[in-house]
């Protein structure tokens, strides 16, 4: 999940009583599953949680170049390196779809690269986690691929028209993304040799907490998550598809012949899903407030690309307004 | 035992343009994350992507040629320094992102005219693969030289920084057009022109683009070389290489 712990307006839901005539008139369109779209009345709060939420988004495919990135050059094999580049592409393409999806919010794409800079803004926590081997980028694309799309599958029928119709086509990419890596992974794990084996499963044990943590702290007492399932603007309970995937999860870890680093990790029959011990929330918190191994890292290298790009976006500029003065007199 | 070049010349040849586009794409995707604008990002990451599968075609091909068994990944991940037949402009580093640009462009000014004659080669392999290429490379070429004029009309900065790039890779530039036995060999069995016939052409659109881009035509003619006849590469590719072929390297025969 690429957007945590998303604010809203932290009163909970709202009740009809407390809403005007405009307002109960755009939840009963909500309550029908009607799509909201760019120029159509919303709430101030709604509009401001969608930006939020959006741009949470939009930066977590940014900075989410990063790590993968990191293993590009080193790609094992020049298919492997294709695959790779065609995903951190991507990435790069989900971010603009997400970017422009919020512009039709009100904010332009400039002010939020600024909050993400000024850390006004946050991306997801789990690319604050270094990628050490080339298990890694079978680990990112099976697990946090595989996180991200319980997310996004839900949110194709989110309320706000843009953000839905972006959804569905990121989906698409996150789901061929997900297979890659897992295809990674069973070239090592199951097919491998014995160092490949260890990478696998070292991979494994580094990134499947932090896959946990993707979906965010339990929030069935949460005053935003209430609001925004009110809104449609979040579908599913952070628990929720957090079982989802765990379920989905542990038989293809099995599959693979690698160990879920979870002593605790067992079916139950009643209930029919997978118990799990919690991942550690005192080191999301750390790693949502600044302190992962990689946030330093990740914004610095994100702001030095902005800062060092800065006279290429000018001259960008420079160069379409001379070009549209010289075509105007040229008329 | 591998043949020299004088043996084998097509596999010779195919290599100087396998790893053009292996190494020149190399240094595209070090581009990754860090470009000035998210729409440069995605269009450098496709720049890569395009150059790495040619580089399975030509080297793909330059394996079967050689008949050793080599596939293009033994070819690229398994070859010395002194094994890489790339020209020097692409192996060295990015620099800004202005050099990048000018170096894609010097490099695309002369691909689309030699991909476009390649086509005809009486090796139908090879026309195969620069009829295939060539479509990217007219992609590429309207790019960079787009991106050139961009930056070179732009600001005073981004005008100084294109004639320092400039001035940086044009004694590179030169080298595609020294010919050897290898491209006498290619152009007496019909495979390939002479590059230095291209050299006009080539002109031509260097000129045309520097104009526009209000940049003025370095007046040297010297051309560094060694890198597509492999007998002095600069010191940049090892580094390159070993980064490249780390993972072929430590872990001998594993499948990926």
């Amino acid at each position: 999940m690429y957007a945590q712990m998303v604010k809203s307006t932290g009163k909970g839901v709202q009740s009809r009583d407390d809403m005007s005539p405009e307002d109960k008139a755009f939840q009963d369109r909500i309550d029908r599953g009607e799509k909201i779209e760019p120029k159509d009345y919303m709430p101030e709060a709604y509009r401001k949680t969608l930006i939020r939420q959006i741009g949470q988004h939009a930066h977590s495919e940014i900075v989410g170049q990063l790590p993968e990135g990191n293993w590009i050059t080193r790609a094992p094999t020049l298919e492997r390196k294709a695959n790779l580049l065609a995903k951190v592409q991507d990435e790069a393409g989900h971010g603009l779809y997400l970017y422009c999806a919020a512009e039709t919010l009100g904010v332009s794409r400039d002010e939020l690269v600024e909050m993400l800079h000024s850390e006004r803004m946050k991306y997801s926590s789990i690319f604050n986690y270094p990628t050490l081997t080339w298990a890694d980028m079978g680990a990112v694309g099976w697990l946090v691929d595989g996180a991200a799309i319980m997310n996004q599958v839900p949110l194709q029928r989110t309320s706000y028209g843009p953000y839905a119709r972006a959804m569905v086509r990121i989906c698409k990419e996150e789901s061929f993304h997900q297979r890659q890596g897992y295809h990674i992974m069973i070239k090592m794990a199951k097919e491998g040799t014995a160092d490949q084996k260890r990478m696998a499963q070292d991979a494994l044990n580094r990134f499947w907490y932090p896959a946990l943590m993707m979906f965010g702290p339990s929030d069935k007492d949460s005053v935003h998550s209430a609001q925004s399932m009110a809104w449609k603007i979040k579908i599913n309970t952070n628990d929720e598809l957090r079982q989802k995937f765990v379920d989905e999860t542990v038989p293809q870890a099995e599959f693979l012949g690698l160990t879920i680093p979870d002593e605790n990790l067992r079916w139950n029959d009643e209930t029919g899903h997978y118990e799990f011990s919690e991942p550690d929330w005192s080191e999301f918190f750390e790693v949502i407030s600044g302190n992962g191994p990689c946030n330093a890292e990740r914004l610095s290298t994100r702001r030095k690309a902005w800062d060092d790009g800065a006279w290429v976006r000018e001259a960008m500029l420079a160069h379409a307004r001379k070009s549209q003065k010289r075509s105007q007199a040229a008329e | 035992m591998t043949l020299s070049a004088a043996e084998n010349p097509l596999f010779e040849f195919l290599l100087r343009q396998g790893d053009n586009a292996l190494v020149l794409g190399h240094r595209t995707s070090e581009w990754c994350g860090v470009a000035p604008v998210l729409e440069e990002d995605i269009a450098l990451a496709n720049m890569a992507l395009d150059l790495i599968g040619q580089t399975q075609l030509w080297l793909g091909y330059a394996g079967e040629v050689e008949g050793a068994g080599r596939t293009a990944d033994d070819l690229a991940f398994l070859r010395e320094v002194y094994d890489y037949r790339n020209l020097l402009m692409l192996e060295v580093p990015n620099g800004d992102f202005g050099r990048t640009q000018m170096r894609q462009f010097l490099f695309d000014a002369f691909q689309v005219p030699w991909l476009t004659r390649l086509q005809d080669s009486t090796n139908t392999r090879v026309a195969e693969i620069a009829a295939k290429c060539l479509k990217e490379a007219l992609y590429h070429l309207d790019r960079s030289s787009h991106t050139v004029i961009a930056l070179g009309d732009g600001t005073e900065e981004s005008n100084r920084r294109m004639s320092d790039a400039l001035t940086f890779l044009w004694p590179y530039s030169g080298e595609v057009f020294k010919v050897d036995a290898t491209d006498h060999a290619m152009a007496e069995a019909g495979v390939a022109p002479l590059p230095s016939d291209l050299h006009s052409v080539w002109l031509e659109t260097v000129e045309r683009v520097l104009t526009e881009a209000c940049l003025t035509l370095p007046e040297g003619t010297f051309a560094q070389s060694g890198g597509r006849t492999g007998f002095r590469h600069t010191e940049h590719l090892g580094h390159m290489l070993a980064v490249m072929q780390t993972l072929q390297r430590s872990y001998p025969g594993a499948a990926w």
